[in-house]
This record gives structure tokens, C-alpha cells and sequence, in this order.
């Protein structure tokens, strides 16, 4: 028997693919902007695994890590990297920190794109991030 | 519906003593509903007998679906009879690409120095449509188009007509970057098209040992294909897209292969061949 006859964007597909076979941590959301899978890479940044969180919609993972700025002011979605990559539809690039699934606070910095199939039509959008070098973070 | 193959070969046309049972033409099968409505799935060489077939009682609408632009899904196109007759209604329907529509993707192949005709000479004056990305109707069917694994914009199609089904996925690498007997169904290329399918016409161009070689050439082996159809339920299970050095003592062997790997409750499997019919 078929099993659910439901199926994810191509795009999607591929990019989940991409993203589990790359050393960079990785985020990936839908075109609702929920989130549909983070790498393994991702794991040790977030302080939890994909297997835990599972799929989060937007307003749920964009509280879930407590992004804020230096200063320590929360950061809404739409001033996130993914916010600015659905609402504008461009790259988008922010230094911020995250307090982990763990507990450990951690200065990252991400840059997202949209997942644009035709003009005006996005499928999703990717952030790529990082743990920013300890010197750099105690400058600020 | 009756679905009639007339070309099943992969690559290139691929004539000859060592091909006659399953066939030298490339890809094309054809769809008739229970309305009367024909739609003709790729136009690789099989459509030219098609065209010489239906002859002058060919039917005043024909709509043709077309999975990608590689030659072999599209080189029969100049040489179907009725594009030439200014009477018929023809509707080319294809693959939506990121960045061009579809007559400008497909026009040079009617332009010097490929073809001595213009498109905007031909005199059907054929209208090309970007297959949309939710299911419409044409006749009796319900048509689905989705984009899946093969180099380049390329979708598979789904026809539905009374509860059954044919899906039609001829270029398809759905194993590439995933493990199809255990990633989750909605992860996988092509799920939702196969899925329970009466009739699954898949790409099977390689063996295992050739698709090693091949990863990311946009085509399944023997091993993947018979995974696929099991996850997706599919009923009937026809290999597709036969590679053009494959004779047909060597698709004997892929199907004894597939045959091998079937499980309890599995697809029946077949070799796609030339003539080939099938009352959905």
C-alpha cells in the first residue's frame, strides 16, 4: 500500500539533501516559512537535535533559540536573516546570539536566501550559520 | 483510459536487429480517455508512426506533455504529421522554468541551423503552456505535473480518469542524495505521482553496476526503481527509458533482476516495449 499522498516541493527535497551532506550548519523552511529540517552540523549551534525539535512553524522556532542582538534585545522573526529573506525575497545577512536547546548561550552569525522558483514565488528559504570566533564576540 | 507505448527508449533512437522486440524510439505513449480526448506523453521518435497512425482523422484538440527538453523527449515533435495541419488545436505543455517560458526553450529547435522551419512557421501554430503547479483537467482527466530528480526543469505527470491511475516518470533519479527504502514518503522525488498507481511507467535505464558509475545523470537502476514502486504502492510496474546499448537479451536480464528483488505484495514487473497497451 502507498503510504501518505503527500509529497514535499522538489526543491525542498533537494535542498534537505544538500543541507544533510554539508559540514555547515544548515537551517531549511517551508514557504510558510515553518521549519522542516536542520542538519547534523546544525545540532552542537542549536543544542539540540532535528529528531527533537522536529518541524516548528515560524513563530515557534524564531522564539525557540531566543535570538537577540549584542545588547541583549530580542530580535523579531521578520529582522532575522529567514524573516528578511521571505519578506524581501533577497540574501540577508545578521551577527546575533542564540541561547541553545542546551542552555549555552552562543554568538552565531547566519546568512539566508529564498528558495525562489519564478519571480514572486518562493518555496522556502535556507540559512546557512555559524558560531562566531570567541574574540571577535568579546570585542562587542 | 488506454495507453499505448510508442517509444520507450532512452537516450537516443536506437533501431536495429538488437532492439526489435522492445523498440528503437524514444520516448512517447499516448493516452486516450474515455471522452475521446488523446493526450500524447513526450514527443521523442515514437511519435512520428503516432502521427502516420491517426493519419487525417486525428482528433481536433491534441494535447502533448512534454517531462523535459532533452532531444529525446522532443525531437519527434517536427516530424508528427498533424502539427502541420492548421486545423488542429495543439497544446504543448512542458516543464515551468525559473527564468524562460517554454516556446523560447523550445523554438530553437525549429530555427536554423537545427531545422529548416521556423516555429512561427508551423502551421498548427502550436500554443506552449508551463504545466501548472496544482492538478487541472483536460477531457476526462485530472492531470498532475510535478517537478522531480533529473538534470534540468523536468516534472513527471499523473493521469486520473475514474479512480485510476497512470504515472508517467521516463527521466527520474529519485535515489540521488537519499536512501529511498528509508527516507519518509513525502522526502522522496516523484512520491505523490506513483503513488497507487495503476500503471507506473519508470526510468530503469541502468543496472546497479552502471548506475555506480552514473550517479547524477538523472536515471534509476534496476534496484531503485523496484524500491520506488514499492514505497509508492504503485500496482504495475513498466521499466522505461531503456539505455540505448542495452539489447534486448540485456533487458531480459534487468527484468529477471527486477523480478528477483521483488518482495511479497510488490509490483508486477515489466519491460516496456513498442506496441505495448494497457486498458486503465
Amino acid at each position: 500500500m502507498a503510504e501518505a499522498h503527500t509529497q514535499r516541493n522538489l526543491i525542498l527535497i533537494l535542498a534537505r539533501d544538500l543541507a544533510s551532506r554539508l559540514a555547515t550548519p544548515v537551517f531549511v523552511v517551508d514557504h510558510e516559512g515553518t521549519l522542516v529540517y536542520f542538519n547534523e552540523a546544525a545540532e552542537p549551534v542549536l543544542g539540540r537535535t532535528y529528531a527533537e525539535t522536529g518541524e516548528l512553524r515560524a513563530g515557534e522556532w524564531a522564539t525557540e533559540w531566543t535570538p537577540t542582538d549584542d545588547e541583549g534585545r530580542l530580535i523579531p522573526l521578520e529582522d532575522l536573516p529567514l524573516g528578511v529573506a521571505f519578506r524581501e525575497g533577497r540574501a540577508s545577512h545578521l551577527p546575533f546570539r542564540i541561547v541553545g536547546g542546551d542552555g549555552v548561550a552562543r554568538a552565531i552569525e547566519a546568512t539566508a536566501f529564498p528558495l525562489l522558483i519564478r519571480e514572486g514565488e518562493i518555496v522556502g528559504a535556507i540559512a546557512v550559520f555559524w558560531e562566531r570566533p570567541a574574540e571577535e564576540t568579546a570585542k562587542r | 483510459m488506454k495507453v499505448t507505448i510508442w517509444g520507450c527508449r532512452g537516450s537516443l533512437a536506437s533501431p536495429g536487429p538488437e532492439t526489435v522486440r522492445f523498440g528503437g524510439q524514444t520516448s512517447c505513449v499516448t493516452v486516450h480517455l474515455s471522452d475521446g480526448s488523446l493526450l500524447i506523453l513526450d514527443a521523442g521518435t515514437g511519435i512520428r508512426p503516432l502521427g502516420m497512425a491517426l493519419g487525417h482523422d486525428h482528433p481536433k484538440r491534441i494535447d502533448i506533455f512534454i517531462t523535459h527538453l532533452h532531444t529525446d523527449h522532443i525531437e519527434g515533435l517536427r516530424f508528427f504529421d498533424p502539427i502541420w495541419d492548421p486545423s488542429v488545436e495543439l497544446n504543448v505543455w512542458g516543464p515551468p522554468s525559473p527564468v524562460r517560458e517554454l516556446r523560447s526553450r523550445i523554438a530553437p529547435y525549429f530555427a536554423p541551423p537545427f531545422f529548416p522551419v521556423h516555429l512561427r512557421n508551423i502551421p498548427s501554430h502550436p500554443a506552449f503552456r508551463d504545466a501548472p503547479t496544482s492538478t487541472w483537467r483536460i477531457g476526462s482527466a485530472a492531470i498532475t505535473a510535478q517537478l522531480i530528480k533529473h538534470p534540468g526543469p523536468t516534472v513527471g505527470y499523473r493521469v486520473e480518469e475514474n479512480g485510476s491511475a497512470l504515472a508517467y516518470l521516463p527521466d527520474h533519479e529519485p535515489a540521488l542524495g537519499s536512501d529511498l527504502s528509508t527516507v519518509e514518503a513525502e522526502w522522496i522525488s516523484g512520491f505523490a505521482l506513483a503513488a497507487g498507481a495503476a500503471v507506473l511507467l519508470h526510468d530503469a535505464q541502468y543496472t546497479q553496476e552502471e548506475y555506480d558509475e552514473r550517479v547524477g545523470w538523472g536515471h534509476s537502476s534496476t534496484e531503485d526503481v523496484v524500491t520506488f514502486a514499492r514505497r509508492a504502492g504503485s500496482r504495475r510496474l513498466v521499466l522505461f527509458h531503456h539505455d540505448p546499448l542495452h539489447s534486448d537479451e540485456q533487458l531480459e536480464r534487468i527484468l529477471a533482476r527486477a523480478n528477483e528483488l521483488r518482495a511479497s505484495g510488490d509490483a508486477d514487473v515489466e519491460l516496456a516495449r513498442e506496441g505495448m497497451t494497457f486498458e486503465l
